[in-house]
């Protein structure tokens, strides 16, 4: 295994960055969606690009064989932007498609092969039934040894959650808070699926029911909405709907470049200064399934390589599947120690004002989860916040000069994280 | 006696036989499950297959409202919960299945740590395959 301090063979800088909105598209393919991400992400481009320059594509998709009955996307994206002949490649690791593909493009500039890569992801996900988008997102569990027990994916990471409950005395607090908390980030950002607070979802549902002349539920808070079964039903206890990512149609495109040439697309690039990532076994094997043991691999390999500490990270995207996996997440990053995620969360020391802003985004709860984009997605965030143009959800109160994004694939069978830096 | 291969199709034909059945490594004593050739603590290659007592406690666990398309065909909805549960077996191996004999519907009822005992579903049904299910003990 890859151990004590390693570096990439040359300087990887991000010059463009851009999705298409997260939502549920009916009309939109998944090259349109991709279409759409590749568009804004060349208006990103301080300086214009060339499409000519471009020598290779990696392309993040967990199943479009399942979502959409469409298999061989990446040289068809290629196709689609203006891309082809130039080698086109898909990228699988579930959820963390998205992050290994921007893995797998940083390793071809550095590799030395190419200067000027386009790393994308996409997921096209509604036009299937919810019962058969659960049994798709099975397909990234142990289908002989637990899809078989009946668990769902929503099912094992409330199994997570129930043993994190259990191992420090907890209720579902927490869980609520951290959806409480992506869903105002969310409200600030026009691109997520869930464009709305909590506060005015709840407001304008006590609106529409009066309109109607039914019943006006008597929520005062987000709490009372979330603690309420007609509003937020159970999926796979203690994981309400609320609790969980939704289905999502998006797409998302970086820009990657070699760092000597980072200065003809544009002069406030953002350096890619840590890469990690690691993979571990089902999640039934594992002694101890409150933390992701490949999310640890993979954020030490970051740190090191980055030379920088958890503490140095001003904001970070992490992979909120579930409200549950953020609170994990969270710590196996090391800006909490095991148990005070939780604390931290119900402490607003996430959120937007807090010490360390987590998925100012909106995250996959509120943002969307097309699952093979959203680690792209998390950097086109990135992006934003680093080069202060992220609107009205701009953090303006500190300087961003080190954030970092961490995409979870299945239960934590594969993790990526990266370490971004503005100078 | 050769052994048989260290397969799921295997493992699910001793459940068919009402056995739990894991693989032990020859070499170092650890034991697989999911069974496996391959040693994942020493990476040897001498396996034999090893019965376990059925026996553990919970780990963790789902109460699902949302079920997969098969469970949903067993008769599982919103309204009537299943539960899935990890299960940490006496012999320090984990195991996941249905839990039975518990509260699917009142989920805040159910306790990590609870011990359990194996039970073989359709054991003696022509043509099904076993499955793996877990009660509380006693």
């Amino acid at each position: 295994m890859l151990s004590g301090k390693r570096r990439l063979g040359r300087g990887i800088a991000v010059v463009g960055a851009g999705m298409s909105r997260f939502g549920a598209f009916k009309d939109k393919a998944s090259r349109d969606l991709f279409v759409d991400a590749f568009v804004d992400m060349q208006k990103s481009v301080d300086k214009g690009l060339d499409i000519t320059d471009i020598q290779s594509i990696f392309v993040g998709n967990f199943s479009s064989d399942l979502f959409e009955g469409q298999g061989h996307l990446a040289p068809m994206m290629a196709e689609w932007v203006g891309l082809n002949p130039c080698p086109a490649t898909r990228v699988e690791d579930a959820c963390a498609s998205g992050g290994v593909a921007l893995r797998q493009g940083v390793l071809a500039i550095a590799s030395g092969l190419y200067d000027v890569v386009l790393v994308g992801g996409v997921e096209k996900m509604t036009n299937l039934p919810t019962e058969r988008v659960t049994d798709a997102l099975a397909a990234a569990s142990d289908v002989l040894y637990e899809a078989s027990a009946g668990f769902t994916f929503p099912g094992l990471y409330a199994a997570m959650a129930t043993a994190y409950m259990d191992k420090y005395g907890l209720g579902t607090e927490p869980f609520m808070h951290v959806a409480i908390k992506n869903h105002k980030n969310g409200g600030l950002n026009p691109k997520a699926q869930f464009n709305t607070s909590l506060k005015d979802l709840l407001e304008a549902r006590k609106v529409r029911a009066r309109d109607r002349g039914q019943p006006v539920p008597e929520w005062k808070t987000e709490m009372d909405f979330l603690n309420d079964p007609a509003a937020n039903p159970l999926v796979a206890w203690p994981m309400r709907l609320f609790d969980c990512s939704p289905i999502t149609d998006g797409a998302a495109c970086l820009l990657l470049v070699a760092e000597e040439i980072a200065g003809n697309f544009t002069d406030r690039p953002l350096r890619l200064i840590g890469s990690g990532q690691g993979s571990d076994s089902s999640l039934l094997t594992r002694p101890d399934i409150t933390t992701i043991g490949s999310a640890r691999v993979a954020a030490r390999q970051a740190y090191e390589m980055a030379g920088v500490a958890s503490s140095d990270i001003k904001i970070a995207e992490v992979h909120d599947c579930f409200t549950i996996a953020e609170l994990i997440a969270t710590e196996d990053l090391g800006f909490f120690a095991p148990g005070e995620g939780a604390k931290a969360a119900l402490e607003g020391r996430t959120a937007r004002d807090g010490e360390r802003p987590i998925n100012t985004s909106g995250g996959l709860k509120s943002k969307g989860h097309p699952v093979g984009a959203s680690g792209v997605g998390q950097v086109v965030e990135i992006w934003h916040q680093m080069r202060g143009e992220a609107g009205d959800r701009q953090l303006r109160d500190r300087d961003i000069n080190l954030a970092l994004a961490h995409n979870v694939g299945g239960t934590g069978n594969t993790c990526v994280v990266h370490i971004f830096e503005r100078r | 006696m050769a052994e048989a291969e260290f397969t799921a199709a295997a493992f699910n034909r001793f459940l068919k036989e009402g056995k739990l059945m894991a693989a032990r490594c020859r070499g170092c004593d650890s034991l697989a499950l999911p069974p496996r050739s391959l040693c994942p603590n020493c990476h040897g290659s001498d396996m034999e297959w090893t019965p376990l007592k059925g026996t553990g406690r919970l780990a963790a666990f789902s109460c699902i409202a949302v079920g997969s398309t098969r469970m949903v065909q067993e008769g599982y909805d919103r309204t009537n919960l299943y539960c899935s549960a990890v299960v940490d077996l006496d012999e320090g191996v984990r195991v996941s299945a249905q839990l039975l004999g518990v509260e699917a519907n009142r989920p805040e009822t159910i306790r990590v740590g609870t011990p359990l005992k194996a039970d073989y579903l359709d054991q003696d049904e022509e043509g099904k395959e076993a499955a793996l299910a877990f009660r509380p003990q006693g």
